[in-house]
């Protein structure tokens, strides 16, 4: 897992609630066997005017130039800051794949979905919570103030602006210290091998229909 | 000490150790696997040289990316080709068992479990796909997880978990007759909203639950993830039991009896507290339809499209305008193009009949362009040819088809049109979902049909029996 210890940004605005993960990549996009190349097609129906296909050149498709991502004060945005219930619906693994791919490394919402949030961990972004209140007077100030940047520092759970704002943002200890460690979690939970099969013992011989071979 | 809630007991069950940094390690009894969001699982264990731990707690199936009709010229998508492939190369490697495509057993992922005995009661149950929560309606515990944790769950068959909280949803009464577990989710998802249940494992409970068939229960848990929750229950009883009784992997003869006495426990203690718990009256329910692009925009049949107020105008003004709806709108006045009865939320033989019934001896209005009725799976099909369900959908104008996910997300060939308006039994009316453009409105397979019939959404009482 990339390992995430700070972030200098500019931010960019997607001022909508419940942004699903259809929206963030469609399903066509979904039929690749790899985990990269999704970050041309992120947010692919909002950003281009024409339809999107897999392995498509995107850079000579029309632009929908409404599109806050399209717009040139925040291209090259590398913090996402939006509403409440970001990520919900498919637990595509693609949709953090295809915000990483793009350059964004840290997300700012009022809530998340579970299965998504859980997945930006395993793929080194950051996704931060704030209150309704905190996360208004950041989109007052991303309009405001053209390449508007924050630098997002984990170990101190501090989001900065050049303007000494600071803003203290709370995180689980345990996913603070798996982003910032950057583990493999699959190797880590192999050092419990021995426990792990001495449970999975005591299961089986509890219920032996659950280990019927296929 | 207060007792314990079923969400608990299944926690509990398969809780291999607890760290002191708030995570736990569960242990997984079943992973259910398909085409799509497992590839890069598959090659992240090749990269590191890692075998899967116990093979057979996997089994896959190609469902979201397949063709449901001319199946014989295989995949002409070449895209879609190379994934499904893949499935089949990845499943021989890992030893992994798979239903093919070919394979008569072969359908939708959250349809094949239950139905070949692969679902119990007290598993832990986990798929790269957030609808895995269908599986709770049988005592499990059952979540939907991202790429990252199916090779997880294949290397070491357990997952890092942090333990959820619990929501009872109690649907007490009856419900009226007409409407359906569809109707039911929908409702509890319109007042909960799609992130009522974040955070939560919801149990559904009461006299409206309890009586509802196996496969309705499917239904209701299908959906908890629309309201949020990546895991919904309902508790263990005979109808669980009988249910499960004789599939092909259900428990052999002899285990049979100690199986079900340890299922027997599979519910929530009468001590034991939820963190939040919503009761609902069965009775209030009634037929439901989304109008927007989010299955919380949902209202009864019989109502109009809200108007929004300020603190949710730009949502609902964004969803209105993908719709191509306006606020006031009765909802028996939306004329539609495409009629989709399909998905893991009611693809199964119940969801037919209940269709079948209201269509049979009916002809679909001249405006609906394609009516699609593709089974769960292929004993499904197999079944609903058996009782003459098919010839009743073929020669009401309805096209039967082979399983798979198809419209609910549109991966193969079967989607809307830019701009096409389509009821949908499926689960998610996102923008884009059904296609790019498509404007989708869950319902239940008794609304489906019934708008087939009239091309619009109407009251579906009069196609009732009785």
């Amino acid at each position: 897992m990339d390992r995430f210890k700070t972030f200098t940004g500019v931010i960019a605005p997607l001022n909508r609630d419940n942004v699903d993960t259809d929206a963030i990549i469609p399903k066509q996009f979904l039929k690749s066997i790899n985990r990269s190349g999704f970050g041309d097609n992120l947010f692919d129906e909002w950003r281009y005017l024409d339809h999107g296909e897999p392995g498509q050149d995107c850079s000579n498709r029309p632009l929908n130039l409404d599109f806050v991502l399209n717009q040139k004060r925040y291209m090259n945005s590398g913090i996402l800051l939006t509403r409440s219930n970001f990520g919900c619906g498919s637990s595509r693994e693609h949709a953090p794949w295809a915000l990483d791919n793009y350059g964004f490394r840290v997300i700012i919402a009022e809530s998340y979905a579970d299965i998504f949030y859980n997945n930006c961990f395993k793929n080194g972004i950051l996704p931060i919570c704030l209150t309704e209140g905190i996360i208004n007077s950041l989109f007052e100030l991303t309009l405001a103030k053209p390449g508007y940047t924050l630098t997002v520092d984990l170990e101190a759970q501090i989001i900065a602006d050049p303007l000494d704002t600071r803003i203290y943002f709370e995180i689980e200890k345990f996913r603070k210290d798996a982003l910032l460690g950057g583990l493999d979690e699959i190797g880590q939970t192999l050092t419990h091998t021995d426990i792990i099969k001495k449970f999975e013992k005591k299961h089986r011989d509890a219920n032996p229909w659950l280990f019927r071979s296929l | 000490m207060a007792g314990k809630t079923l969400y608990d007991k299944l926690w509990d069950s398969h809780l291999v150790r607890e760290d002191t940094s708030g995570t736990s390690l569960i242990y997984i009894d079943r992973q259910l696997i398909h085409e799509v969001t497992s590839p890069q699982a598959f090659e992240g264990l090749r990269l590191e040289g890692r075998k899967s731990w116990r093979q057979s707690a996997n089994v896959a199936v190609p469902d979201h990316n397949i063709p449901t009709k001319d199946r014989h010229l295989g995949i002409t998508d070449p895209v879609s080709n190379v994934q499904v492939d893949t499935l089949s190369e990845n499943c021989a490697d890992f030893g992994i068992k798979e239903f093919s495509m070919s394979d008569p057993n072969q359908g939708i992922v959250h349809v094949i479990g239950p139905e070949q005995g692969l679902t119990l009661p007290g598993m832990t149950i986990v798929c790269g796909d957030s609808h895995t929560s269908t599986h709770g309606a049988l005592g499990a515990l059952a979540f939907g997880i991202g790429t990252s944790e199916v090779e997880h769950v294949l290397a070491t068959q357990c997952l890092i978990q942090k333990k959820s909280k619990n929501m009872l949803i109690s649907v007490n009464g009856k419900l009226n007759i007409g409407v359906t577990a569809k109707d039911m989710i929908l409702y509890i998802i319109g007042q909960i909203g799609t992130a009522g249940g974040t955070g939560f494992s919801i149990e559904f409970s009461g006299e409206a639950i309890q009586n509802l068939s196996m496969e309705s229960r499917m239904t209701i848990c299908n959906m908890a993830i629309e309201a949020g929750a990546r895991s919904g229950m309902i508790a263990v009883d005979q109808v669980t039991i009988d249910y499960i009784k004789g599939r092909p992997f259900s428990p052999t003869a002899n285990e049979w009896e100690k199986a079900v006495s340890s299922w027997k426990n599979l519910k929530s203690d009468s001590d034991a507290i939820f963190d939040k718990v919503i009761q609902i009256d069965a009775s209030s329910i009634n037929s439901m339809v989304t109008w927007g692009t989010s299955p919380e925009m949902v209202t009864e049949v019989s109502g109009t499209i809200p108007i929004s107020d300020n603190r949710n105008s730009s949502t609902i003004d964004a969803a209105l305008d993908y719709m191509g709806l306006t606020s006031g709108t009765a909802i028996k006045d939306i004329h539609l193009d495409k009629i989709f009865i399909g998905s893991c939320t009611n693809s199964r033989i119940e969801d037919l009949r209940l269709a079948a019934n209201i269509l049979k001896g009916q002809q679909i209005a001249d405006s609906i362009k394609l009516a699609l009725v593709v089974p769960g799976s292929g004993p499904v099909k197999k079944q609903a040819e058996e009782e003459g369900l098919d010839k009743i959908f073929i020669d009401s104008g309805f096209e039967w088809r082979e399983p798979g996910c198809s419209m609910c997300l549109a991966m193969n060939a079967d989607y809307l049109e830019p701009g096409e308006r389509c009821a949908s039994t499926s689960n998610r009316n996102f923008e884009g979902r059904q296609g790019q453009g498509g404007r989708t409105h869950l319902v239940s397979p008794i609304m489906a049909a019934a708008a087939a019939i009239e091309g619009h959404f109407t009251n579906v009482s009069k196609y009732l029996d009785n």
